[in-house]
Parts: C-alpha cells; sequence; structure tokens
C-alpha cells in the first residue's frame, strides 16, 4: 500500500516536472522569437552626435573611465587655420602666443604650429585631452566648428547602459553598428567618407 | 597681417550675432603655398566583431565544461578553478560588460521598444544559462558568472542565518527584478548596471558609493556566503524558478543516500533540506484552515501592493529624463539652486515644443501608474507564495539540494562518501 501511493506521488510529481519543463521550454522560446525579431547582426557601440551636443561638460565627468573615452576630436578638413582660434584661446586674449596663461584647454592638450603665414595648425594630444567640450565650444562660436567631441572607440568600455548618455542633456547618444562608430558633422565629413 | 586678423575678428563678430548654429564654414580652408597636407583626422575602430564570437563561446565552453565538472566528475576542484577562469575573463579582462544579469533588461527593451536593436551576443548570453540551468541547474552560477566567482573566492568562514530570514531577504531579488523591468518599459534606466557592485572594481575605477556598497557586500560575504547572488540578483530569479524543474540537477549522493550527515552542514548557502520523514505533520483541519487562508489572502496581498504601486507611480517616474524635465519647466520655482539646469538649456536650445515634450511626459506617467499596478502587484503575489510556500511540508526520505537555492557549486559532493 504504501509502496503503491509512494508510487503514484513520484508519477505524478514526474509528469508535473515534464510539463513544467515544456513550458519554460516553449516560455523562452517565446522569448528569444519576440526579442529576435529586433536582433541585429553586427556589434553595437556608443556614437556621440556633435550635431546635438551642447558641450555642457558631462562627457569629461560622466564616464566610468576616467579621463573620459569622450575625446575632442580634430577634423582638420574643416578647419580654418585661425591664427586667432576661437578653440585654443581664451576670450579676450590680446597676444596670441602659446603661452599657457592665454589657453582655454584646461589641460593644454591642444598644440599650435605655425604652419605658414598667418597659419596655424592645431594638434590635439588625446592622452591629455579630458572631452571637457570647452575648445569644441569656442571653436563653434567663433570658428568652424572642426573641433568635435567624439567617443573614441578605441578607449570605449562600451558599457551597456553608457553613464554620459544617461547623464547627456541633449540627448545626444545613441547606439549604432560597429560598421559605421563615427559621426562628424558639417563641412569637411564628407571628405572623411563618414556621413 | 594685421588687417586679415582684424577682418577675421570682426567677421567672428557678424558670425556671432546671426547666431552661433552649428558648423558654419566662417573661414574658408586656406590655400597653402608651403605645399603643407592636410593631416588625416584619425578614427580608431572598436573592438573587433570576432571578439564577441569569442566571448560567446568563451561563455558556452565554460558552461559547457562547469556542467561536466559538476555532475561527471563531481569535483568541487574543478568547478572553482573554472570559476577562476571566468571570473578573470568575464570580469576582469571584459569587465563586466556583456553579463547574463544586465542582458535582462536589453532582452526586455528589445520586446517592448519599437526602436531598439538587440545585440545577438546579448540574446545568446541571456539564454544559453536559462536552457543549461532547465537541462542540469544552476551550473552557471557555479563557475561562469563573475559575480558568483568572486563571492565564492571570499566566502571564508559562511555561517547560517536560519531559514526565515532567508526567506524574507530571498523577496528582494524579485522587487529588484520587478523594478528593473519597470524602468526598462518605460525607457528610463538599466537600475541593474546602474547599481552593479563589482563592474566598478573589475574596472578599478568605482564611484565611492559603489565601492563602499562593493566593499560591504565583500565584507559580508565573508560570513554570509554570496549575498548578492542569494538577496540580490534579479536572474537568480529566473535561474531559480528553472531550476526548479531542471532535468538532471547535481544529487548529492551518487547512488543510495547511507544518512551519514556528513553533508548536512557543508552548504555556504543553506541549500540542501533535511529529511522530513512525517508525512502528515499537522491534523487535516488545521492543513485546510490554512489553505482557506492563504486563499483569502492572496488578492488582498495583490491589491494592497498594487495599490501601493499606482499611488508611488510618480515618485517611481520622478527619475525619468522627460518627466523630470517637465517638471523643472512647469514648476521652475521648485529648482533648489535658483539656477536653469543644463537639461533645461539644452532642450531650450533644442527647439522643441514644450507641449510635445509634455505629452510625452504625461504618456511616460501613465505607464508608471500601470506598471505600478502590475508590479505592485506581482510583488504582493511574491509575498503569499513566500507565506504559503512556509506551510508546505514536503515528504522526503534523504538529504537533497534545494533545487531553487543550490548554485550547484559541489561542495556537498566532496563531503557525501559515497564516491560510485
Amino acid at each position: 500500500m504504501e509502496k503503491s501511493e509512494k508510487g503514484k506521488i513520484t508519477c505524478r510529481r514526474e509528469f508535473l516536472r515534464k510539463g513544467a519543463q515544456a513550458s519554460i521550454l516553449l516560455a523562452l522560446g517565446g522569448i528569444t522569437a519576440l526579442a529576435a525579431r529586433r536582433t541585429g547582426g553586427d556589434g553595437y557601440v556608443w556614437q556621440m552626435d556633435p550635431a546635438k551636443c551642447t558641450q555642457c561638460g558631462r562627457c569629461a565627468t560622466s564616464c566610468v573611465k576616467s579621463p573620459s573615452a569622450v575625446k575632442c576630436v580634430h577634423v582638420y578638413a574643416m578647419c580654418g587655420y585661425c591664427d586667432l582660434c576661437g578653440g585654443y584661446f581664451l576670450p579676450e586674449t590680446k597676444i596670441l602666443d602659446t603661452a599657457a596663461e592665454h589657453q582655454l584647454c584646461p589641460t593644454k592638450a591642444i598644440k599650435r604650429t605655425f604652419i605658414e603665414d598667418p597659419f596655424f595648425q592645431y594638434t590635439i594630444d588625446e592622452d591629455l585631452c579630458i572631452g571637457c567640450g570647452k575648445c569644441v565650444k569656442g571653436c563653434g562660436a567663433f570658428g568652424n566648428g572642426s573641433l568635435q567631441l567624439q567617443v573614441r572607440q578605441n578607449l570605449c568600455d562600451n558599457c551597456n547602459e553608457c553613464a554620459i548618455a544617461r547623464n547627456c542633456p541633449s540627448d545626444a547618444y545613441s547606439r549604432v553598428p560597429a560598421g559605421n562608430p563615427y559621426l562628424l558633422k558639417g563641412i569637411g565629413a564628407e571628405i572623411l567618407d563618414i556621413t | 597681417m594685421k588687417k586679415r586678423t582684424a577682418l577675421a575678428f570682426l567677421s567672428i563678430l557678424f558670425a556671432w550675432q546671426i547666431g552661433s548654429s552649428y558648423a558654419i564654414q566662417r573661414f574658408p580652408k586656406p590655400e597653402f603655398d608651403s605645399g603643407y597636407i592636410t593631416p588625416e583626422t584619425l578614427l580608431p575602430t572598436p573592438r573587433a566583431g570576432i571578439l564577441e564570437i569569442m566571448d560567446v563561446s568563451v561563455l558556452l565552453i565554460a558552461l559547457s565544461m562547469v556542467t561536466w565538472a559538476v555532475l561527471k566528475r563531481r569535483s568541487r576542484n574543478m568547478v572553482f578553478w573554472i570559476s577562476v577562469c571566468s571570473l578573470a575573463y568575464f570580469g576582469f579582462y571584459r569587465e563586466g560588460c556583456v553579463c547574463s544579469i544586465g542582458a535582462i533588461q536589453n532582452v526586455t527593451l528589445a520586446i517592448f521598444s519599437g526602436s531598439y536593436i538587440l545585440p545577438w551576443t546579448v540574446l545568446v548570453f541571456f539564454m544559453a544559462p536559462l536552457v543549461f540551468t532547465l537541462a542540469f541547474g544552476r551550473t552557471f552560477c557555479a563557475g561562469v558568472c563573475p559575480f558568483g566567482a568572486f563571492q565564492d573566492l571570499v566566502s571564508w568562514r559562511p555561517q547560517k542565518i536560519g531559514p526565515q530570514l532567508n526567506a524574507v531577504l530571498g523577496v528582494i531579488p524579485y522587487i529588484y527584478l520587478t523594478f528593473a523591468v519597470l524602468y526598462v518599459v518605460t525607457e528610463t534606466d538599466f537600475i541593474i548596471c546602474r547599481y552593479d557592485p563589482f563592474v566598478g572594481i573589475f574596472r578599478f575605477n568605482a564611484t565611492f558609493g559603489m565601492f563602499l556598497f562593493a566593499g560591504v557586500l565583500l565584507l559580508s560575504g565573508i560570513f554570509i556566503a554570496r549575498p548578492y547572488c542569494r538577496f540580490l540578483c534579479p536572474y537568480g530569479v529566473l535561474l531559480n524558478w528553472i531550476s526548479r524543474f531542471s532535468r538532471y540537477h547535481l544529487p548529492i549522493t551518487p547512488s543510495v543516500c547511507i544518512q551519514c550527515r556528513l553533508c548536512e552542514d557543508s552548504c555556504p548557502y543553506e541549500a540542501i533540506e533535511k529529511p522530513v520523514t512525517v508525512k502528515n505533520p499537522d491534523a487535516r483541519q488545521t492543513v485546510v484552515k490554512k489553505f482557506i487562508l492563504i486563499v483569502l489572502l492572496f488578492p488582498f496581498l495583490i491589491l494592497l501592493g498594487g495599490w501601493t504601486g499606482s499611488q508611488l507611480h510618480e515618485t517611481l517616474a520622478k527619475v525619468n529624463g522627460k518627466v523630470s524635465l517637465a517638471n523643472e519647466l512647469l514648476h521652475p520655482e521648485n529648482i533648489q539652486t535658483g539656477k536653469e539646469s543644463v537639461e533645461v538649456t539644452a532642450f531650450r536650445a533644442s527647439g522643441k515644443p514644450a507641449s510635445e515634450l509634455y505629452a510625452e511626459a504625461s504618456e511616460i506617467l501613465r505607464q508608471f501608474y500601470i506598471g505600478g499596478w502590475i508590479s505592485g502587484g506581482f510583488i504582493g503575489l511574491v509575498i503569499g507564495g513566500l507565506l504559503a510556500g512556509r506551510l508546505i511540508t514536503r515528504y522526503r526520505t534523504d538529504f537533497e539540494p534545494n533545487r531553487g537555492t543550490c548554485f550547484s557549486c559541489a561542495r556537498c559532493v566532496d563531503y557525501c562518501p559515497v564516491k560510485s
């Protein structure tokens, strides 16, 4: 009596277990099917749209990396090679030289080199750049806007949720296919064959 | 040259007056006489796609190896070394991203959002451990998850905290999972990633708050084994339920239990169920009474939870960017600093009409209201289930692992004297 009752219970349990296994499999299959409709074959990376950027300075502070993986990128093709560079000099600078007290960049990451009268080349030392966007603001306001903030993909950790994207006030960050990671805006971008 | 500078300066002023719209060719690109060649803008590429395939391969290989070590070799030693390798790869090399726990959010977003595109690797990271668990129990927790491996390494002096406290604290993962899903569905935030205690440690860049959180977890983890896995992990909820119905779960003894009680205290996670040899511990009448009580309690708990959730919907929605921005625009007097926030400045610069934002924000608030009812109701259901679960006594003759909470770490196996 004892034995047969025990056997019966095991059977019922086994039946329930099998049923539960089948329903879990079905549920997992369903979730996979639902999610797979929105699955992309490519990897995804974070991209910053400089056209939306308001240079609030949070790229420098919000990134989980220190210094930030966002750097100022110089699109040389757009640059006017100005002597009085809005991205290099502090406003109201009278003497256009490389003195530290005249520079806008807090880390002196921009190098000014003489090309020919009256043109100067500005090069960004990305090891020093913290991505604060001060030069980007200056260049956008007074110059051609050839200095642009970009997520440097070799430095970016590609977090599941980008901490800068979360804090960006102008919604400039989005996830894009890894095949096309940079978005440079304006004149010269077509030369780089990016847009 | 002076003249040119002055002209440039004037044109700057003029351009400034027009408005600082983005990227205007205010100064034409110079024509150089010195043969200067414009340098190229360097655009370093992201991590190669082939490496993502490597991540998935490592995941599948590690899952298979742990499962083999647990079920076939029954070797705690092997599980330990595989978990160290997983910690090194998924933890310190991959820096905790991509992970199965966070993948809950990506998969949920892919199902609910119209625009989000889910990388296929993330889908595999979400699904593979669940499928393995359905077949073999939580072997993923045993040796693949870097969080589990990390905490397992520090659990030197595990103490028992008792089934009551275990059950009460065990409700937290359900609440965490519920809110994680709510915040994803409303496209507010990925809270599992945001409050991930170990990622900051893996990357050596934790903020003070997160470092403190991780420190508390790891230090308490010396005495209470795997506190994150047992009392926080939202993915653990899914694994727990799937593992209860797993096909081939690790048994403590390979053949017949000889009732030696050696394994009784071997489990640091209190996941070993002792034999219950009394068939009906309570009289039939009391069982029926308790059953009626639970039946009456369930709808009450669900309604209470749902109502509480719906009442909190405005508080819950505060962290949503659009809702907080709309709040600030509508009630500028509430802002403590007295200064317009960067968000408001950026919003004004974008030129988007405020009415559009308000419509979006009220839609999000409505989602939070419905979500509050569903989430609260679900939490009520979980608490009811917990109470009901305490009443059930199941007849068993041997020491058995609790299939839901067992991490298949194979510690108990080492204690079992029956070897074949």
